[in-house]
Parts: C-alpha cells; sequence; structure tokens
C-alpha cells in the first residue's frame, strides 16, 4: 500500500523544471522561501522567468496577477501561512477576481511543520482560500500526486491553490487515476467511510487497515480536490456507509469536514459525521509525530472516532 | 492631438464625469477630477493603444490602482471608443457593465482594482512580463496620494527599482485628500519625492493640470533608463468644480442634481 516517502515540494520543485521545458509561459515566484518550497530547482533552470520578491509576499501576488494578464502561467510560492493569510487580499481581489492564471502552490501547511510552531503553522488556509470564487483547491495526498495536481493546475486556467506539507509522505500505490474534482477511492467498505486529505489519507488507510481486522469495514475516499467538492462521490458514499469521518490536518473549521457536511446537507443526507482536525486551536513547537499526536491527528484517533461512531449509529 | 486640444478633451471628460456620477448617486467624483488631465494625456497622445484591439500584445498598459476613481478611466476609455458612451449612464446600476470599481469586463481593462495599494504590484508584472518576451511596450500605473499609506505600496517601489523595470511608469496623483480629511493630517507621506528617491526611484514633480508639463514628464520618463519613474503630479482634488475643490466630503459622494447643473455650467462656461 504505501512505500517510498517523498517530500512533496522536493516533487514540485522538479515538476516545474519539467513544465518549464515544455511551456515557455510559466513564470515562477518565491518570497524568500525557495530553498524551502524547492522553487530554487526552475531558478537555477530558468533565472529569466523566475523571480524572488524577498519577504513580501502582497506584493509577489499582485505583480502574479500582472504578469497573468500578459498571458503568462504563474506559480508563487511561499508558506502556507503567509500565501493565505499574509496576502489574502491581494489573492482574492488582484487574482481571484479577475480570475487570473494563478496558482499558488503553498508549502509547510498544518502542524507537521513541526518546531517552528503556531505561527508558520497554517491551519485556515484551505478556509480562506476555499472561500474565494474562482478558486480551485487541490490537497494532494503524496509525491506523486503532487505532481499530478502540479499538472492539472498548469492546465486549468484560472486560479488554483495546491497545499503541501513540510515532512516526507509516504506514497499511496495504486491508486486510481487523477481526475481533478474527482475524489479517489482506495479502499470498498460498507460500515463508515473515511473522507480524507492531504497527509491524513495515509493515516486513513492505516485506520481502515487496523479497522478491517476488527470486521469493521471503511470506505476510503482521497478528498484530493476540496474545491469543487466531489458531490456525486459523497452522495454514492453516503448511500453505502452508516456515518462518515473526514480527516484532515487543518481546523475543523471552514475545510474539507465543512464542505463534506455542506454536500451532504444539500442532498437531505443525516448520516452521522464525526471530525478528525485541529479543534479551534493554535499549533505548536514539537516534533511532528509528537504533534499529530498532541492533536489527535493519528490513525488511532481515527480508529477511536469510528468506533465511536459505529456504536452512535 | 495638440496641448489645446487635450485641454478641451478634459473638460469634455470632466462633465462626462459629473453627469455619471450624478445618475449613478453614488461614486468618487473629487479624484475623478483631480486626475482627468493625467489620464487625458495618456489616453489621448501618450499611450500606443488600440480601442478596437483592447489586448493587443503589444499596447501600451495603464492601470488604475485608486479603482475609486474609475469614472474618469470609463469616461476616457468610452471616448476612445472602447465601448459604447451609454454604458456611463449604467455605473453602479445591478448588471451593469460599469462596476463601482473597474473589473475586468470592461474592454480596455486588463486588471480589477479597488482594495488599495495593489496596482503598483499588478503594473511591476506586466512590465516583467514585457521583459521576459522582449516587447517594448510600457506600462503606467495611476496611484492616489492617501494609497501609499498601503504597505504593498512600498514593497512594489523596493522591487520594481530592484528589477530596474525602467518600462513602467507611476503618476501620483498629490491632491492632498483622502476620505477623513487632509492627508498631511490622517496620515502624513511627505517628504514624498525625498522617499521615492530613497528607494531607488527617478522622480518628475509637476503640475498635474498642467498638460505641458505632464507630456514633457511622460517624455523624460520613456529616456530615463536602468530605473523606474514616478511622476509626482501636484493636483486640485474636485478641480474645476468650484465648490468641489478641495472638499474632502467630494471624495466619496456624488453630486446631486442641482449641484451637477452647476458643475456643468461651471464646466462648460470655462468659469
Amino acid at each position: 500500500m504505501a512505500s517510498e516517502a517523498l517530500y512533496q515540494r522536493d516533487v514540485y520543485g522538479k515538476t516545474l523544471v519539467e513544465l518549464g521545458h515544455s511551456d515557455p509561459s510559466i513564470v515562477v515566484l518565491d518570497a524568500d522561501l525557495s530553498g524551502s518550497t524547492r522553487t530554487v530547482l526552475f531558478a537555477r533552470e530558468f533565472p529569466e522567468r523566475f523571480f524572488n520578491f524577498g519577504v513580501a509576499e502582497q506584493n509577489m501576488m499582485a505583480t502574479a496577477s500582472g504578469l497573468a494578464s500578459c498571458g503568462k502561467t504563474v506559480f508563487a510560492s511561499t508558506f502556507a501561512m503567509f500565501a493565505t493569510g499574509r496576502a489574502w487580499d491581494q489573492v482574492r481581489n488582484s487574482i481571484c477576481y479577475s480570475r487570473m492564471n494563478v496558482k499558488i502552490v503553498a508549502t509547510h501547511a498544518g502542524v507537521t511543520v513541526g518546531p517552528d510552531g503556531a505561527t508558520h503553522q497554517a491551519l485556515e488556509d484551505i478556509a480562506l482560500m476555499r472561500v474565494i470564487p474562482n478558486m480551485t483547491v487541490i490537497v494532494p495526498c503524496d509525491g506523486p500526486q503532487t505532481k499530478e495536481a502540479v499538472i492539472a493546475a498548469a492546465a486549468l486556467p484560472g486560479p488554483v491553490y495546491i497545499r503541501l506539507g513540510r515532512s516526507k509522505v509516504a506514497t499511496i500505490e495504486k491508486k486510481p487515476s487523477f481526475v481533478l474534482g474527482k475524489g479517489q477511492i482506495l479502499a470498498e467498505g460498507s460500515d463508515i467511510a473515511l473522507i480524507a486529505c492531504g497527509i491524513m489519507t495515509a493515516g486513513a488507510m492505516e485506520a481502515a487497515d487496523a479497522l478491517a481486522k476488527k470486521g469493521v469495514r471503511c470506505r476510503v475516499v482521497n478528498m484530493h480536490t476540496v474545491k469543487p467538492i466531489d458531490e456525486e462521490l459523497l452522495k454514492d458514499t453516503a448511500g453505502r456507509v452508516k456515518g462518515l469521518v473526514v480527516c484532515e490536518e487543518h481546523s475543523t473549521i471552514g475545510g474539507l469536514g465543512c464542505a463534506v457536511e455542506g454536500a451532504l446537507a444539500r442532498q437531505g443526507c443525516s448520516l452521522p459525521v464525526s471530525r478528525i482536525g485541529v479543534h479551534n486551536r493554535f499549533g505548536q513547537s514539537g516534533d511532528s509525530d509528537e504533534l499529530l499526536r498532541e492533536y489527535r491527528l493519528l490513525p488511532g484517533d481515527i480508529v477511536q472516532s469510528v468506533t465511536a461512531l459505529l456504536k452512535k449509529t | 492631438m495638440e496641448i489645446k486640444q487635450l485641454e478641451a478633451k478634459a473638460k469634455k471628460m470632466r462633465r462626462d464625469v459629473i453627469q455619471m456620477l450624478e445618475k449613478a448617486g453614488s461614486g468618487h467624483p473629487g479624484g475623478s477630477l483631480s486626475s482627468t488631465e493625467i489620464l487625458t494625456c495618456l489616453f489621448f497622445k501618450v499611450m500606443r493603444h488600440n480601442p478596437q484591439d483592447p489586448k493587443w500584445p503589444d499596447r501600451d498598459r495603464f492601470h488604475l490602482s485608486k479603482g475609486h476613481c474609475c469614472p474618469i478611466w470609463y469616461a476616457v476609455l468610452a471616448e476612445c471608443g472602447y465601448f459604447p458612451k451609454e454604458e456611463l449612464s449604467r455605473l453602479r446600476k445591478l448588471g451593469a457593465l460599469l462596476q463601482g470599481h473597474p473589473d475586468v469586463h470592461v474592454p480596455g481593462i486588463d486588471v480589477a482594482s479597488g482594495s488599495l495599494g495593489q496596482g503598483l504590484s499588478v503594473t511591476l508584472g506586466m512590465a516583467l512580463s514585457g521583459r521576459i518576451d522582449k516587447r517594448d511596450y510600457r506600462v503606467y500605473c495611476l496611484l492616489g496620494d492617501g494609497e501609499i499609506q498601503e504597505g504593498n505600496v512600498w514593497e512594489a517601489a523596493m522591487a520594481c527599482a530592484h528589477f530596474r523595470t525602467d518600462s513602467l511608469c507611476a503618476v501620483i496623483d498629490h491632491n492632498g485628500f483622502q476620505i477623513d480629511g487632509r492627508v498631511q493630517d490622517v496620515m502624513a507621506i511627505e517628504p514624498l519625492a525625498d522617499k521615492w528617491k530613497a528607494f531607488g526611484w527617478h522622480v518628475i514633480s509637476v503640475d498635474g493640470h498642467n498638460i505641458a508639463q505632464l507630456l514633457a514628464a511622460f517624455e523624460e520618463a520613456r529616456s530615463t533608463k536602468g530605473k523606474p519613474t514616478v511622476i509626482i503630479a501636484k493636483t486640485i482634488k474636485g478641480k474645476d468644480v468650484s465648490f468641489m475643490e478641495n472638499v474632502a466630503d467630494f471624495h466619496g459622494r456624488a453630486p446631486t442634481k442641482e449641484e451637477a447643473v452647476i458643475a456643468l455650467k461651471e464646466l462648460s462656461d470655462g468659469k
């Protein structure tokens, strides 16, 4: 199931270089974090199409809009905290309102940023990007899916937000092919559905395996595209299970969970939904594994949640 | 177009602004009237553009960073023929082409504006794209003097100089007023020229209602290499309408029907 662990941001940097060779309209921007976001790989290969804005994210985002208005496909990268928080107005008004072809690929999302602590651990970024009209939001689950997401984003006219982490993530083997806006069923089961995105997808798979040993069968959905959410798949899923557990390394306010609950409510579905995520808290310093434990984001927490949910049904 | 014709055009544009705003019942006359000569010079003399082909890749770009002054931009675009003049009378109405702040549905407008402080960055992007594509178009950005209180402006100012974007020319409509009162009282911005010089810009100060001075400044900007140019255009808010001149209230209040009649009379008689 899971094999080689990769840094999503390494995959991102390498994919940018590939895209840069095939598409001369690709321009890449960064705000003094090109080593961390790995846009430095593109910068080395295409210095005339790379611009470093220093520690000035607002300027970077509004400049991205100007470049896109002249026909460029712009990738703008920094940490998720600054891409979505510091520059939100620029993203909304200068990029999304004019439907500019800007791809915001943010790294270091979630508590797994680790020791840098709360100020650098974006737990609100999916919510902040999802709420803006015209914006597409993708949270790839592993390295190979990061590549697929970046290529799909480059081919899609208009703004896209791609959320990546800091740490290595295990690769999930044998996924169905990647289609933007279509969730992937990674395991079948009729008791509970686990709807996950990003690094939580691997955790959901692990939880499903543990539950299977206890005779509990879970459908596992990798909901890599948070917006637009795959309503069709959610409807199908709701018709097959007794309840859902949504798993995200994000605030439980405004993220994947809210997107799923909203979709289910629109369909008149009254199935119980449990939430794995960060509940109205800031992050803090610690190793990423310690933080996943502290914030109850581990496979064991998903198992517990499923067990509790089944008792209610 | 000669200076006399440009002056007459400016007066006509001011009349259009007053008529649009009176019909709309809301909007921003003060800064539209202070920046009238700046836009008139750019669109009827300085810029290379083609209203029949708004997306012409080699066109010079203009971006109104102080988006609330779009009435003058709309008036000028309509006069150039980017869209029918009838649209002007539907400004700010539900479903209208002309929104309360500029957006990309309007032929001739490349990027929306309205949330202040972002336009200089937008034009930096346009200038950088021209550099990548080896196109020789120029890029103009109009900012308000109150607007430069936004931090994003100074991020952009630093970056424009860093990237040596000499194809970019910023113009500051220095009318001295913002919504809450005099700029110097609300949040002082002086010494303005020194600030831009310190950020690495070529600075030209002009009377922003003097067409000859403006045209000379745009020419000087064009021939300045290795750094961006900012033209600090000293202007009068509400210019040429006696009861609007230097009145902060008319930053964001449309004239009533009665006021519009008086204003149009002043603008036709030349006072």
